[in-house]
């Protein structure tokens, strides 16, 4: 082969890889992400029941109930609208009423049917999601703020805002 | 007073980087062997001051001087003193004097190791190594002074966080910065050897060493990482691809290949152009890296107190530093000599293969990473890209990485054999498929594991093989094959180990993610869950008071085929202080794998959420990370890489360019 042949080869080898690699990730974002909304844009946009999503607020005062086998359910408010959750397992450490929480699950007519629960490491900081959306629900205390100030370092490689796995994400896996 | 001497010592290497970015520059520039010799004690100096800096905020610390506003956020006068000293770092400023304190480091080692280096290149290089800490020693003295007093010191300090309070926080954050940082002297050589306009094979060579110690830090520091918030979190779960752990495999990722295009271009000097710039890129993507984490553009863990200020200088310096050099690369790259010609099947042709998967791969992170954050920009549209994501884009990529893993090392350079290679690889093949269909006949269940399985066992025998050949075994007499393996260069074991490291890694990866078994239940006393092949009984529970914390352990006994084999007693912690609480995992290990037992919550009927997990082979992942530095090791430790590159003959010099 020339010169020019072999770097032709070259070229159009990692074009190749190149555009495999955009094929794998326009396929996989239009199947694997999944959109935040607060419990407002639930109903204003009248999102369809059956959509994975992220629901993130505050946990409602009183509405937490947990059931048998670790059954739990409670409502996400964002001040003006409420959706309910419904979620088999471990909830998070720092999961508590009045406290800022992202679920993520599938739509159900009667509420989020979630999979995972996501709460903050430190209780007194909002998760950015839920911060912005109860900004823009004018539910804003800036007292929230301020407990960012002795916020964390570098820790364990990961976040601890971890799902907590589940017996139904179990059971799909 | 030690607190305002740090800060002082600070200024000074702030000074003193000052004149090692510009002095010695001048002096290759003019010409001038005194100005270029500023370089040296310089770096030296910095490393004095810098050193001088860390310890006067370690001794603010360890005497708890809450005057400091530092020490006040983070350190207790109760904590036992090793948390003490590792709440340095567990805090933005801090870790950013630490971050400094390595730059110096590597700076210092670049000054006294590069005496094969030609002056001019060599003073380049500490230049460029300097502008890089000046950026960094300017970032923490005017947006995050670690010194800052507080006027009306509190009584006692609020405490480290309590995630922080372990063992990890004294290994992780500094492994991973050596490595991190590590790439900056790769990234200076590339810099210098643009403004200096030559680059031949030499400068692979000396280039080679600093960026194994990088990647053999960085391996190191990402596999702690995985393997504390594996054990400290809770979940069981050793990645989760997280915008913060992807923000140090992207490095990782181009520093693998940087280490494979270096080895091409240090044997067969082509692919030039091709290693500088990926010296560039992983070296910027340590900086993204830093800039994801610190920013507090990602919320998690890692990202601190979000001032908008820090923010806005991290972007600056990314801009400068990127923007900068790859500036650079397009003026002067193309100024440089082609390279040696090679068939595209050839071990030059496997290590481009090997490149340009690895970087494709590091470019799906990369999107799968930023993408989130350039959507909210553009739409405000919130998304989470989470694992699923990238296993459907990562995970492929990587197969064809795994499968060409045995060949390369047998191909030979300029043309290569590949019906011959594969020839040679029949025997690891067959073992490959042997273990394929063990597994299969075994575990059953889906594919996927049997599948993977074959490959990891592909790759170790691959490795076997490579070394076999090398030294003959089989074919030779048995003297003859100890004398070869004695004689063989460190850098081929090194090869052979690493890649070994990989097919053990993935062998606990397979296993781990394929036959985890997960079992929560609420259990009270006397109840038994059946984990896998295990029964775990609930034999009681303690509440306890520790000395910053309330504790909730239960204890457990594990029983294998009704005989109790061990006891196990995992823990919730809640600290009063900072109204946290901690998850304490209790791990029994059997062979290479572990079973994980964690709680959840007290329920009010006095039973106790219970999350437990039997982790197949789930130790070899980080085993194999271990191994893959081992191998990494190995090959630094190559006579050919201490001794340094032959001298260029002299009548070649005579045709080089005076520049």
């Amino acid at each position: 082969m020339t010169r020019k042949q072999r770097r032709f080869a070259l070229i159009a080898g990692g074009v190749a890889v190149l555009a495999v690699a955009v094929g794998l990730v326009l396929n996989a974002l239009n199947d694997s992400i999944v959109f935040f909304n607060s419990p407002t844009d639930v109903v204003e946009k009248k999102v369809q029941t059956g959509t994975r999503l992220r629901i993130g607020g505050l946990v409602a005062p009183g509405s937490v109930v947990r059931g048998d086998d670790l059954n739990v359910r409670f409502q996400v408010t964002d001040g003006n609208n409420t959706i309910g959750v419904a979620y088999k397992g471990i909830l998070p450490d720092l999961f508590r009423e009045g406290q800022g929480v992202i679920a993520e699950g599938v739509l159900d007519t009667g509420g989020v049917k979630a999979d995972s629960v996501l709460a903050k490491h430190d209780e007194k900081y909002m998760p950015r999601e839920v911060a912005d959306a109860l900004k823009k629900q004018g539910h804003w205390q800036s007292d929230y703020d301020k407990g960012q100030a002795g916020a964390p370092a570098p820790g364990p490689q990961s976040s601890a805002e971890r799902p907590a796995a589940t017996a139904t994400g179990a059971a799909t896996r | 007073m030690i607190p305002e001497l740090g800060h002082y010592a600070l200024v000074l290497a702030l000074a003193l980087a000052l004149a090692q970015a510009i002095v010695p520059l001048i002096g290759v520039k003019t010409g001038d062997p005194t100005l270029i010799a500023v370089a040296k004690p310089t770096a030296l100096a910095q490393l004095l001051f810098v050193g001088l800096s860390f310890a006067a905020l370690t001794a603010s610390y360890v005497v708890s001087d809450f005057s400091v506003e530092n020490v006040t956020q983070n350190s207790h006068s109760a904590m036992p003193l090793v948390y003490k000293i590792t709440s340095v770092w567990g805090n933005h400023e801090g870790s950013m004097l630490l971050w400094v304190l390595i730059l110096a480091m590597f700076g210092a080692a670049l000054a006294v190791l590069g005496r094969n280096v030609p002056a001019a290149l060599h003073a380049a290089v500490l230049s460029v190594q300097a502008i890089v800490a000046t950026a960094f020693y300017l970032f923490i003295l005017l947006t995050s002074n670690p010194f800052a007093r507080l006027p009306q010191p509190p009584f006692e300090g609020r405490d480290l966080n309590p995630i922080l309070q372990d063992i990890g926080l004294a290994i992780h954050p500094p492994l991973l910065y050596v490595g991190y940082v590590g790439f900056s002297v790769t990234f200076s050589f590339a810099a210098a050897a643009l403004l200096i306009g030559r680059i031949d094979a030499a400068w692979a060579r000396w280039v080679r060493p600093w960026t194994l110690v990088a990647w053999i830090f960085l391996t190191l520091g990402i596999a702690m990482g995985s393997y504390w918030a594996y054990y400290e979190l809770g979940w069981g779960g050793w990645w989760f691809w997280d915008p913060v752990e992807n923000a140090s495999l992207m490095p990782w990722l181009a520093g693998t290949a940087l280490l494979h295009s270096a080895l091409v271009m240090e044997k067969r000097e082509a692919l030039k152009v091709w290693t500088i710039l990926l010296a560039i890129l992983t070296f910027s993507l340590s900086l993204i890296g830093t800039f994801l984490v610190r920013s507090g553009v990602l919320t998690s863990v890692h990202s601190f107190a979000t001032d908008p200020a820090r923010g806005v200088f991290i972007l600056g310096i990314l801009v400068v530093f990127i923007g900068g050099s790859l500036t650079l690369f397009a003026w002067r790259a193309p100024m440089l000599r082609q390279g040696g010609l090679f068939a595209p099947v050839s071990r030059e042709g496997s290590l481009v293969f090997n490149n340009l998967f690895l970087t494709t791969a590091c470019a799906t992170v990369f999107v799968g990473t930023l993408y989130p954050l350039a959507l909210e920009a553009l739409t405000g549209a919130k998304i989470s890209v989470g694992a699923p994501f990238f296993n459907m884009t990562f995970g492929p990529l990587m197969v064809p990485v795994m499968i060409a893993v045995p060949f390369g090392p047998l191909l030979a350079w300029k043309r290569g054999d590949l019906l011959g290679v594969a020839q040679r690889l029949l025997v690891a093949a067959a073992i490959a498929l042997l273990a394929l269909v063990a597994t299969f006949a075994l575990k059953g269940g889906s594919v996927v594991a049997p599948l993977g399985i074959g490959l990891a066992v592909f790759v170790i025998m691959g490795a076997a093989t490579d070394l076999a050949e090398r030294i003959g075994l089989f074919r030779m007499p048995v003297g003859t094959v100890l004398r070869r393996a004695v004689g063989l260069p460190r850098s081929a074991w090194g090869t052979a180990v690493a890649h070994a490291g990989l097919g053990v890694m993935l062998l606990g990866i397979v296993g781990e993610s394929q036959w985890n078994i997960e079992r929560i239940a609420a259990m009270k006393a006397g109840d038994v869950a059946t984990v896998g092949r295990y029964e775990l009984v609930f034999d009681g529970l303690d509440q306890r008071e520790g000395p910053n914390f309330r504790e909730l352990a239960v204890r457990f006994s594990v029983r294998e085929g009704g005989i109790k084999i061990a006891t196990l007693s995992p823990a919730k912690r809640a600290f009063t202080h900072r109204e946290m609480a901690t998850t304490e995992a209790a791990l029994m290990r059997h062979g290479f794998s572990q079973l994980y037992v964690s709680l959840g919550d007290l329920n009010p009927d006095g039973s106790v959420a219970v999350r437990a997990y039997d982790k197949p082979l789930v130790l070899l992942i980080w085993i194999g990370t271990l191994v893959m530095s081992i191998g990494g090791a190995l090959s630094l430790s190559d006579r050919r890489l201490r001794v340094g590159a032959p001298r260029p003959s002299k009548a070649k010099l005579g045709l080089q360019p005076a520049e």
